[in-house]
């Protein structure tokens, strides 16, 4: 009996060996380990058996059966990662093919980027983002910034006059229906300073961007249509000195931590000093001369760009703030504005400011 | 302002290059525009010679063979002037002098005589036009002296802007002033000192009358009569100086005018006096429509506003601006009436607005001058008159005057510079300071009082005016120390900018590429929209002075800026676009929500229109399938798609309902609800649109942002346990006819639903035979879920039979 069983094992094993599929594997186990297989059969007839040959030939045909069982589940794994590993293979594709399609990777618009960056900036510097009408009454954009009528700062500004006829039937100015230099375009974020003294007490400082219109025709640098941020900080001891501090460090965090701003007198009815700021050219360091000897281009070899206009709150723009808590003998402070496009345009060596409203997306995309 | 080189070192001359005195007024006084130059190069080899002889050329009719002396010896020079004689002093250039065109000057030899140098005329020297003959100049240079001490044979000019509240800068003196107070140096004494001696016959109220009839509007009106005037040509210093300016010569006494006006600020105006009948001057407002050629040969038409200089038959002048050709100076003048007034410079500004018309006088007089100038410039025009033109000066001077304003005395404390500037000035600078800009100063202590010299009155008029004198001479350059503000206040962005920044980042990340487009449009923009003209899209806010019908009025749409925008991509070659714009409509009428970005801005003073804050997303072109699928047109759902997008990007939803629009397909078209409440449109662009913007077909929605960031939590949420009771999810297919809307099916389910339902999500829609004639299957997956325990398969079925219940409501039966 042992012999036999001995036989049967080894007759199975070779079998195993000789396998190649899993339909070859299950005949197999059918056959040897089966129900009506000769192993299961000397099993089930190990009690009919001599009492001293139960225990040998039962624990060889275990013995036996668990081997083969063994064999034929180690074949069979063997097996399914065989085939697996060849459906696999059968599943290679062309890596190098292109991405599943999505729109493609769209931009910002560098002039969005360029007033958020300025408008962090002074954020971090403690100002407040604030933001004002465009279609604008005169007595914000001109008056009150101390620009008289007939002023010809006033009319330096080229302002596009709003037809009053073009307003609602109830808008009035004073109780009056708007005569025809009532309501402009605003000509400059200016007007948001006296907004903004009318509704905060001071201490007070503000950053105000936004779209201004001037009746420039277009060119490379002038468009009827531009924007601006401007600044305004107003407390009891805020100098000259705290605005040129305060755009050293604007100057450096847009321009490159080299940077440093030069004071020269200018002119703005709203502002008494009045400053033009110039910041040290960021393309050749401010000597005026690039690497190679040739004279900068974007300074004109003076070392220096001009940026923007600036000064000390005109007192008579406390004047029309008064009784909001801006007596003109006790409070003091600076102003500044400054065209967005044409930091933009510094930075980045944009040739022409009809670029930023062409919406080319070729342009666009150049700046993520 | 042109600043001849040589003229303004006259006056004042601190030793510095024409760069470097143009960098130094840039900082502390006015800006530098550019140095430009006039005539030649270089003053080398331009030197006075005297002709000795002058012979005809042996072999050419027309040239003359002249013997000079340049200094060194005689030198032949060949000349082909007519005018050439014995006994001149002429200017010369010797060869290897440079020429005002860029030739450089050799030997030559013309016709066999060697010519050793030029005689030269006034046009190759470009002071002057005349060519016929050389320039023959007064005696007294001795041969060989240089040109340039006799006038300026290379003049650099030094082109600078003053600022409009600066006119005394308009004038070479002011210039001079300005230089002496930066840099310390010399100032020569004004022009204005000293008079001319009156020689001339009678007294000038025999020869003239001034009757002002407009006081308040000509504020001083002086005359001064000059008889035996010899109309003549200029001397060459008078010319070079008026060239070197941009001022062309024309003769001795309108050159003069102009030259006074260059050296002083103030313009003047000479008449023939011959030809102003009556020598009587009325100065008046013109009546409506009132006409008169003015000098430059235009005929200009007046209206009640404008004031004119008259004669008794009629306008002579317009007012501060330009003179008139009836009483102009010509060859055959010799009696002069010089006028030098003072005029309303608000009244002069807009008078040569009106007319399109600025001149040098009325660049001058707009910005106000003091009637002290105008008796200054009189004395220096006087001066000239009889040096130059022969004149005899008549006693007496006409001046009809109101009351002179009498000059300010203002007070400054010595700690208010410091307080106002951050910089320490000692206080004997900034006496000296104000006393070089010819302010008189009294020191007392730590303060002083400065009383404002006239050219200065109507820009210094109280202690910050003399704060900023005081900095900008000191220099800020240098001085000005870099400190923060000291102020404790939050800064930062308002979380309505905060979540703006990313609904544009979210539109961005979806593939919308953003757009800033001109706010300032052609009003044809409503009726290529189609948009009805009783609609509040078509009340346009204008402008009355637009540049062009272009750019006239403002957008009350963000819409036409992006179907431009994407016109022009397709027509540049991109084979689709995804644009997107956040920004304003500009609208006459409308309820502002709070907020800036809901058009409520800050200020006592209610703003004239109403600008809310609207973004915007347009497609157009093929959305890419890429090689493995198929490209689509870019229909409703993928704006839509686009929309809830942004829209759950900012936390909130949006829903729609079908609306229609004047610019969108009228079966494809919605109107974007944010709680309930209408925010803006979505839809396919009507045909008609795109055809009028040359697209094939294009999607679009525009929305206001203030609704969307009411409606979103971020900021505010709280946390919720989603853990602990999981939910439970069913799938449910409804069976309803074709023409109940999914948003009808969606609501009917909620309503039934309760509470446990959490969320209601469509995810495929059926048609077929088995449903019958129209009829649709939507298929959607329910949410359940309790906060306070796990649901039971039995509260879940309870529910959903009431749902069911919900949905026979709308004719809808549950499937399967």
């Amino acid at each position: 009996m042992l012999e036999r069983i001995e036989k049967l094992r080894q007759e199975a094993s070779a079998a195993i060996a000789g396998a190649s599929d899993a339909a070859a594997l299950e005949e197999i186990r059918v056959r040897y380990l089966g129900r009506k297989s000769e192993l299961t059969g000397i099993l089930r007839g190990i009690a009919d058996l001599d009492p001293a040959e139960r225990g040998p030939v039962g624990s060889g045909a275990n013995a036996a059966r668990k081997e083969l069982e063994a064999a034929l589940d180690a074949l069979a794994a063997e097996l399914e990662a065989a085939e697996l590993e060849r459906e696999l293979a059968e599943g290679a594709i062309d890596v190098t093919l292109p991405g599943a399609p999505q729109l493609p990777a769209a931009a910002q618009n560098l002039l969005i980027r360029t007033q958020r960056e300025i408008e962090d900036v002074f954020a971090g510097l403690g100002f407040r983002v604030l933001e004002g009408p465009e279609v604008e009454l005169d007595y914000y954009n001109f008056t009150a910034l101390n620009h008289p009528p007939g002023h010809p700062a006033r009319m330096e500004q080229d302002t596009f006059y709003v037809d009053p006829a073009t307003l609602a039937p109830d808008v009035k100015i004073d109780g009056l229906a708007p005569g025809p230099e009532d309501v402009v375009l605003r000509t400059h974020t200016s007007p948001m300073q006296v907004r903004s003294m009318e509704v905060q007490e001071p201490p007070i400082m503000i950053v105000v961007p936004g779209r201004c219109y001037r009746s420039d025709p277009f060119d490379a640098t002038h468009s009827p249509v531009f924007h601006q941020i401007e600044g305004l900080a107003v407390g009891e001891d805020i100098t000259l000195a705290d605005l040129k501090g305060t755009l050293d460090a604007f100057a450096r965090a847009i321009f490159g931590p080299e940077r440093e701003t030069r004071f020269r007198p200018g002119f703005f009815p709203f502002t008494e000093p009045s400053t033009e700021v110039d910041v040290s050219c960021f393309r050749c360091g401010g000597s005026g001369v690039l690497p190679d000897g040739t004279r900068d281009p974007l300074c004109k070899g003076v070392g220096w760009i001009e940026i923007l206009g600036s000064g000390m709150v005109d007192p008579n723009v406390f004047g029309f703030v008064r009784e909001h808590g801006y007596d003109p003998d006790k409070v003091q402070g600076f102003a500044f504005g400054m065209g967005i496009e044409r930091i933009a345009m510094l930075k980045h060596a944009i040739p022409d400011l009809r670029k930023f409203f062409e919406n080319d997306v070729r342009v666009v995309r150049q700046f993520r | 302002m042109k600043v001849p080189y040589s003229w303004l070192r006259a006056y004042c001359d601190p030793g510095l290059s024409p760069e470097e005195i143009g960098s130094t007024l840039s900082m502390h006084s006015i800006e530098l525009e550019r140095i430009s130059h006039q005539g030649a190069p270089a003053d080398d080899g331009f030197v006075v010679g005297k002709v000795l002889s002058a012979e005809q050329h042996p072999n050419a009719d027309r040239l003359r063979v002249c013997e000079v002396d340049t200094g060194d010896g005689g030198r032949t020079i060949v000349c082909g002037a007519p005018n050439v004689a014995a006994g001149q002093t002429v200017a010369v250039a010797l060869p290897g002098a440079v020429m005002p065109d860029g030739t450089k000057l050799g030997k030559a030899k013309l016709r066999g005589v060697e010519s050793n140098g030029m005689i030269l005329s006034e046009r190759e020297l470009e002071i002057g036009e005349d060519h016929d003959g050389i320039l023959v100049l007064a005696d007294g240079a001795a041969p060989g002296t240089p040109l340039s001490e006799v006038f300026a044979v290379a003049e650099p000019v030094i082109e600078l802007e003053p600022t409009s509240n600066r006119v005394d800068c308009f004038g070479i003196y002011g210039v001079a002033r300005e230089l002496h107070a930066v840099t310390g140096a010399e100032l020569a004494p004004a022009p204005w000192e000293g008079d001319a001696e009156a020689t001339g016959e009678g007294k000038v109220e025999d020869y003239a009358s001034v009757t002002v009839e407009v006081p308040e509007l000509c504020p001083r009106f002086s005359a001064r009569v000059f008889t035996d005037v010899t109309i003549a040509p200029s001397p060459p210093l008078l010319k070079a100086r008026l060239r070197a300016a941009g001022m062309r010569p024309i003769n001795n006494v309108v050159d003069i005018t102009n030259y006074v006006m260059l050296l002083t600020a103030q313009p003047l105006h000479a008449f023939d006096l011959d030809k102003v009948p009556g020598g009587e001057i009325i100065v008046r407002t013109a009546r409506e429509g009132e006409k008169m050629t003015t000098l430059d040969g235009v005929e200009r038409t007046f209206d009640t506003d404008a004031v004119l200089v008259c004669d008794r038959e009629g306008p002579t002048g317009v007012a501060g601006i330009m003179g008139g050709q009836v009483s102009e100076v010509s060859d055959t003048t010799t009696r002069v009436l010089l006028e030098v007034a003072t005029w309303d410079g608000v009244n002069i500004l807009r008078t040569s607005r009106k007319l399109g018309l600025r001149s040098d006088a009325s660049n001058r007089f707009e910005k106000q001058l003091h009637p002290e100038m105008a008796l200054r410039a009189q004395r220096v025009a006087s001066k000239l008159m009889v040096e130059l033109c022969g004149a005899k000066l008549v006693p007496g001077t006409i001046d009809v005057t109101g009351e002179i304003p009498e000059a300010h005395r203002i007070r400054l404390r010595g700690e208010r510079v410091k307080k106002v500037l951050g910089i320490e000035i000692p206080a004997a600078d900034r006496a000296e300071y104000l006393r070089r800009l010819e302010f008189e100063v009294t020191e007392d202590g730590d303060d002083l009082e400065a009383v404002v010299p006239f050219h200065r009155h109507y820009d210094v008029t109280r202690e910050a005016d003399l704060v900023e004198e005081v900095g900008r001479i000191h220099g800020y350059a240098k001085h000005l120390p870099s400190t923060l503000p000291k102020i404790v206040q939050g800064g930062g962005l308002t979380r309505d900018q905060r979540l703006r920044r990313r609904a544009e980042d979210a539109l961005r990340d979806l593939g919308y590429d953003l757009i800033v487009s001109l706010s300032l449009v052609d009003p044809g923009f409503a009726e290529r929209l189609r948009i009805p003209q009783d609609d509040p899209r078509s009340r346009l806010i204008g402008i009355t002075n637009p540049l062009s019908g272009d750019h006239s009025v403002l957008r009350t749409t963000l819409l036409a800026g992006l179907l431009d925008a994407a016109r022009y991509n397709l027509a540049h070659g991109a084979p689709r676009v995804a644009l997107a714009e956040s920004g304003r409509a500009y609208l006459r009428e409308g309820t502002p929500s709070d907020g800036t970005l809901g058009g409520t801005f800050p200020g006592d003073r209610k703003p004239p229109a109403y600008e809310p804050w609207r973004l915007a997303a347009l497609a157009s072109g093929p959305m890419p399938g890429g090689w493995r699928g198929e490209d689509a047109e870019p229909d409703f759902y993928v704006l839509k798609g686009a929309l809830e997008a942004l829209a759950a990007q900012l936390g909130c939803a949006v829903e729609v309902e079908a609306a229609s629009e004047p610019f969108l397909h009228p079966g494809r078209a919605a109107r974007v609800l944010v709680g309930g409440e209408p925010a803006g449109w979505i839809g396919e662009v009507h045909p008609l649109v795109c055809r009028e913007w040359g697209l094939e077909a294009a999607s679009a929605f525009e929305v206001d942002i203030a609704p969307l960031i009411a409606a979103s939590p971020i900021g505010a949420e709280q946390y919720e346990d989603v853990i602990t009771y999981p939910a439970v999810h069913q799938d449910i297919a409804v069976v309803v006819g074709e023409e109940v809307e999914a948003a009808a099916v969606a609501q009917a389910i909620r309503d039934g639903g309760g509470k446990l339902l959490r969320s209601v999500e469509l995810f495929d829609l059926y048609r077929g035979e088995q449903l019958g004639e129209g009829r649709k299957s939507l298929a959607l997956r329910l949410e359940f879920r309790a906060t306070d325990r796990t649901l039971t398969d039995d509260e879940v079925a309870a529910v959903r039979e009431r749902i069911k219940e919900s949905l026979e409501g709308i004719g809808g039966s549950l499937r399967g």
